[in-house]
């Protein structure tokens, strides 16, 4: 079979085209390379939908940003994945840097962003108690919010899937050629052909381009690490804190998440590992030091986890959107970087239209459906909905991850949902059953029981996330 | 809605304990909520023996103490609803739960007794650097593995914390055929008793390496090394002390934490070193009629004190029903003197009229000392001690008699003498 369309690539952005391209009659294939989707920067980065201030006016980065971010809200809606409106502070602490939040400003007007305000240090002590006395000042953006960036993954993939898009994972990409004007993906799950080839392929992006021979996409790695605070001290602030930002990004944020948690970080640094996330001794450390400088009270005895995320970023400090060079019908989505989250649902809309525009004729998916139902989620619904939830399924009254109230009635639901959850991190995701202040201890061993029941192997075959994750070994003497 | 006398949230040693003594004293409907599939709590998957030495004066399994006073509650017409977890206490005691059978279950009780245990301390509080690969586990959760699912977590193992879970894994995972490598405590002691250094690490020649924390993990999909080192006195990692140890496993025993989501949303007041809640001698919070008990209380040592603990708290709640307890309360707070880490009660109604015994840990590792009771600035008692660690409990009891002779002005500090 000949595919019209073949993404490289499950993270938001792949998973949000896959889902625009859905609208459509095509034959379209959304290729993982690993067990699941949102693996890469979509599982572990800020966050945050950006303004759409700090990018240069005129960059891709900048229009898209404030295109995402106006419509993150409306996808947000209609994929049932929690989205806030929490605005953010760029905050100043010397009057160098009061003089960067006015270049802020005037930038953020260029680019087109709404509902910006300059604040004086009493304004912003008054909105925001908690920030450090140090503070003299900062810049106001309503418009930014906050997401969960896996969540928007998974739940557009999930819709995509439903939608009619087939999702492969385990399936790399390990050469492409279209010697005969179709694209031959030799893949770690056999041969792919396709009309048209999306590359999504976040640090590996570039490694894809060249595959085709296209060598414009230069991809340079860096990694940030985070430090994920206890629900205790989810309310330090309100609002997203930044510091001014430095030639490597925004610098440390402090931030509330949507799912209650305080964020802090990340650092910046490049490296040569295209997917080491290991997080280290220096750069945790580094976290801990500047996000105190925007909020005192932020201390990482509230740790509940650490981790490290990869952001692709281009040699061109832009994205790099849209038809090669070499090959019209191979569409690189490359150097997705900060602010790739709240530019992705417009990325998603524009590499579908560059493609769809392309076929002569081409139909609506008349069995479309847009509107995604997550699962339902007992620990945010009334006592009624609980009630009427176990009434229909009575694993719905049963606990498994008790510090966020995870009921096997979700983790049940997780795994059967279209793309669902093959391992322990999977479910993690979908549901949050191992995301508390236990981070497992008690509920791990649960979901390994259940994924095994569902998916119908022995608990020793389960793993964290793929791969050689296993969790188990042989059944003991 | 239910209406019950007493209901103890947890089905473990503690919540057992306390619901038999509370029968015992004559309360007529107590119902007994456990989230486990079945009553025993932990206990369930510690097969290694060692306890009831000091309650039954013999040496049983955790499974074989729990059966014990399995086989009383079934004796007797207390309720028991497993599978069932609580979802929150009101400030009236409107105790919300739920499972799969009863769906939604609101109980209306008289008195409460909080019993739900504790949990592990996990890796995310601790300053570790390095890969999110499998084979990090705490050690309980490698025990539920290994002693409940018959499954091996790992084959090369590293310990990080010398707390007695750990110590007891590495003795059982020797058993079944694992090599651990080391285990590590950051302090310049061990959290565990002495008798399980002995009979899991010394029995087995596994090295104990104190002042040594774990830094650093390695491997992209399972583990495949850790890098330990030194500590100073801050218990900041020595610079050149590394070391690189490959190991496919890494167990934490590096703390356990009461678990009062459900007390702090009653509001009752928290001791912020035990993590478990104020309470007075007969294990009473703060909230009138809400009593706590076992390792949601403070982390005990032994699951005999527990029970012990646990039986006061099932006596006070009895009385609290039934209107017998002391009529005048007047509180004395008990003091934490040199060496003393915790007290447990945390205040002492001198109107109650017998014994009160108060139970304590140590901040650091004595010798040849003194534990010495004082209450109103006279000396009760004064006991030698060859050894004092923290990893064990300890008490003294302050008699009738000096109670009685007390009023809200009075003193109890407990101190170690060097």
């Amino acid at each position: 079979m000949i595919y019209d369309v073949a993404i490289i690539g499950a993270g938001v952005i792949g998973a949000l085209t896959a889902r625009e391209l859905s609208r459509y009659k095509l034959r379209t294939v959304l290729l993982e390379a690993e067990n699941d989707v949102a693996m890469g920067a979509s599982k572990a980065n800020s966050g945050i939908v950006h303004a759409g201030f700090d990018a240069v006016p005129g960059t891709l980065k900048a229009n898209f940003n404030v295109k995402g971010a106006a419509i993150m809200k409306e996808f947000c809606e209609e994929l049932d994945v929690p989205y806030k409106n929490n605005g953010s502070l760029v905050v100043a602490f010397c009057e160098d840097e009061i003089k960067t939040l006015k270049e802020l400003y005037e930038r953020g007007i260029k680019n087109g962003v709404p509902d910006m305000e300059l604040l004086d240090r009493e304004q912003l002590l008054a909105i925001e108690p908690n920030i450090a006395e140090e503070a003299c000042g900062a810049l106001l953006a309503k418009s930014a919010g906050i997401v969960c960036p896996y969540e928007l993954t998974i739940a557009a993939a999930e819709n995509a899937v439903a939608n009619g898009v087939e999702l492969i994972r385990n399936c790399a990409v390990t050469g492409i050629d279209c010697s005969d004007g179709v694209f031959h993906l030799s893949t770690t799950q056999g041969e792919i052909v396709s009309s048209y080839v999306i590359n999504a392929a976040g640090t590996h992006s570039d490694e894809i381009a060249r595959m085709i021979g296209d060598d414009s996409v230069h991809i340079k790695v860096r990694s940030g690490e985070y430090f994920v605070l206890d629900k205790a001290v989810g309310n330090l602030v309100s609002h997203t804190v930044f510091q001014c930002p430095t030639e490597l990004g925004k610098g440390v944020l402090v931030t509330p998440t949507v799912d209650g948690n305080l964020l802090i970080g990340p650092t910046a640094a490049e490296t040569e590992d295209r997917d080491n996330t290991a997080t280290t001794l220096d750069g945790l450390k580094a976290v801990k030091t500047l996000a105190t400088k925007s909020c005192k009270l932020v201390s990482t005895r509230n740790a509940i986890t650490s981790f490290c995320g990869l952001r692709a970023h281009d040699t061109s400090q832009d994205f790099v959107l849209g038809p090669s060079k070499i090959n019209e019908k191979f569409i690189n989505a490359a150097g997705i970087e900060s602010p790739g989250l709240s530019s992705a649902p417009a990325i998603a809309k524009y590499l579908s239209y560059l493609v769809t525009n392309a076929f002569d004729d081409l139909e609506a998916n008349e069995s479309f459906n847009g509107k995604r139902e997550g699962i339902f989620h007992f620990r945010n619904a009334t006592d009624e909905e609980r009630a009427a939830a176990i009434a229909r399924n009575p694993a719905y009254g049963r606990i498994i991850c008790r510090c966020e109230t995870i009921t096997e009635g979700e983790i049940v639901d997780a795994i059967r949902a279209p793309g669902g959850a093959r391992d322990v991190d999977g479910v993690k995701r979908r549901t949050r059953a191992g995301m508390g202040r236990c981070q497992g201890g008690f509920c791990g061993s649960k979901v390994v029981e259940i994924l095994a029941r569902e998916l119908g192997v022995e608990m020793n075959e389960i793993t964290k996330f793929g791969k050689g994750s296993r969790i188990l070994f042989d059944k003991t003497k | 809605m239910l209406n019950y006398d007493l209901v103890v949230v947890g089905g473990g040693p503690a919540g057992m304990a306390a619901a038999l003594k509370a029968k015992e004293c004559g309360v007529e409907k107590i119902i007994i909520l456990e989230r486990a599939q079945t009553l025993g709590g932990i206990l369930e998957q510690c097969i290694h023996t060692g306890f009831g030495l000091h309650y039954f004066g013999e040496e049983l399994s955790g499974p074989e103490y729990a059966d014990r006073f399995i086989v009383e509650v079934e004796k007797t017409d207390i309720d028991v609803k497993c599978d069932t977890m609580v979802l929150d206490i009101s400030e009236c005691n409107l105790v919300t739960a739920v499972n799969k059978i009863d769906g939604f279950l609101k109980i209306q009780a008289k008195a409460v007794v909080l019993a739900m245990g504790c949990r592990e301390r996990p890796r995310g509080a601790l300053e570790m650097a390095g890969t999110r690969a499998s084979g990090i586990m705490t050690a309980g959760t490698a025990q539920k593995y290994v002693n409940l699912d018959g499954y091996m977590p790992g084959k090369k193992v590293v310990i990080l914390g010398s707390g007695d879970i750990g110590l007891i894994m590495a003795r059982r995972m020797t058993l079944e055929g694992a090599e651990v490598k080391v285990v590590c405590e950051i302090m310049p002691y061990s959290g565990g008793l002495t008798r399980n250094i002995v009979q899991c690490l010394d029995d087995f020649g596994i090295p104990l390496r104190l002042s040594t924390t774990v830094i650093e993990t390695h491997g992209t999909q399972r583990l495949e090394g850790v890098t330990i080192a030194k500590v100073d006195d801050r218990l900041q990692p020595i610079p050149g002390t590394e070391e690189y140890i490959e190991c496919d496993t890494l167990m934490l025993s590096v703390g356990l934490i009461p678990e009062n989501e459900l007390t702090k949303n009653v509001g009752i007041a928290i001791d912020r070193v035990t993590n478990g809640a104020v309470v007075d001698e007969m294990r009473q919070t703060d909230h009138q009629g809400i009593f706590a008990c076992g390792n949601v209380l403070h982390v005990h040592d032994l699951v005999d004190y527990v029970t012990l603990e646990s039986q006061l708290a099932g006596q006070g709640a009895a009385e609290y029903i039934l209107g017998t307890a002391p009529k005048e309360t007047v509180y004395v707070n008990t003091v934490t003197g040199n060496g003393v880490r915790y007290l447990v009660p945390q205040r002492v109604n001198v109107k109650n009229p017998n014994d009160v015994k108060l139970y304590f840990r140590v901040g650091r590792i004595f010798k040849n000392a003194r534990v010495v009771l004082e209450c109103d600035g006279k000396t009760i008692s004064s006991k030698k001690k060859v050894k004092l660690a923290p990893g064990e409990m300890e008490n003294v009891v302050i008699p009738a008699d000096v109670l009685a002779a007390m009023d809200e002005n009075s003193s109890i500090t407990v101190r170690v003498e060097e």
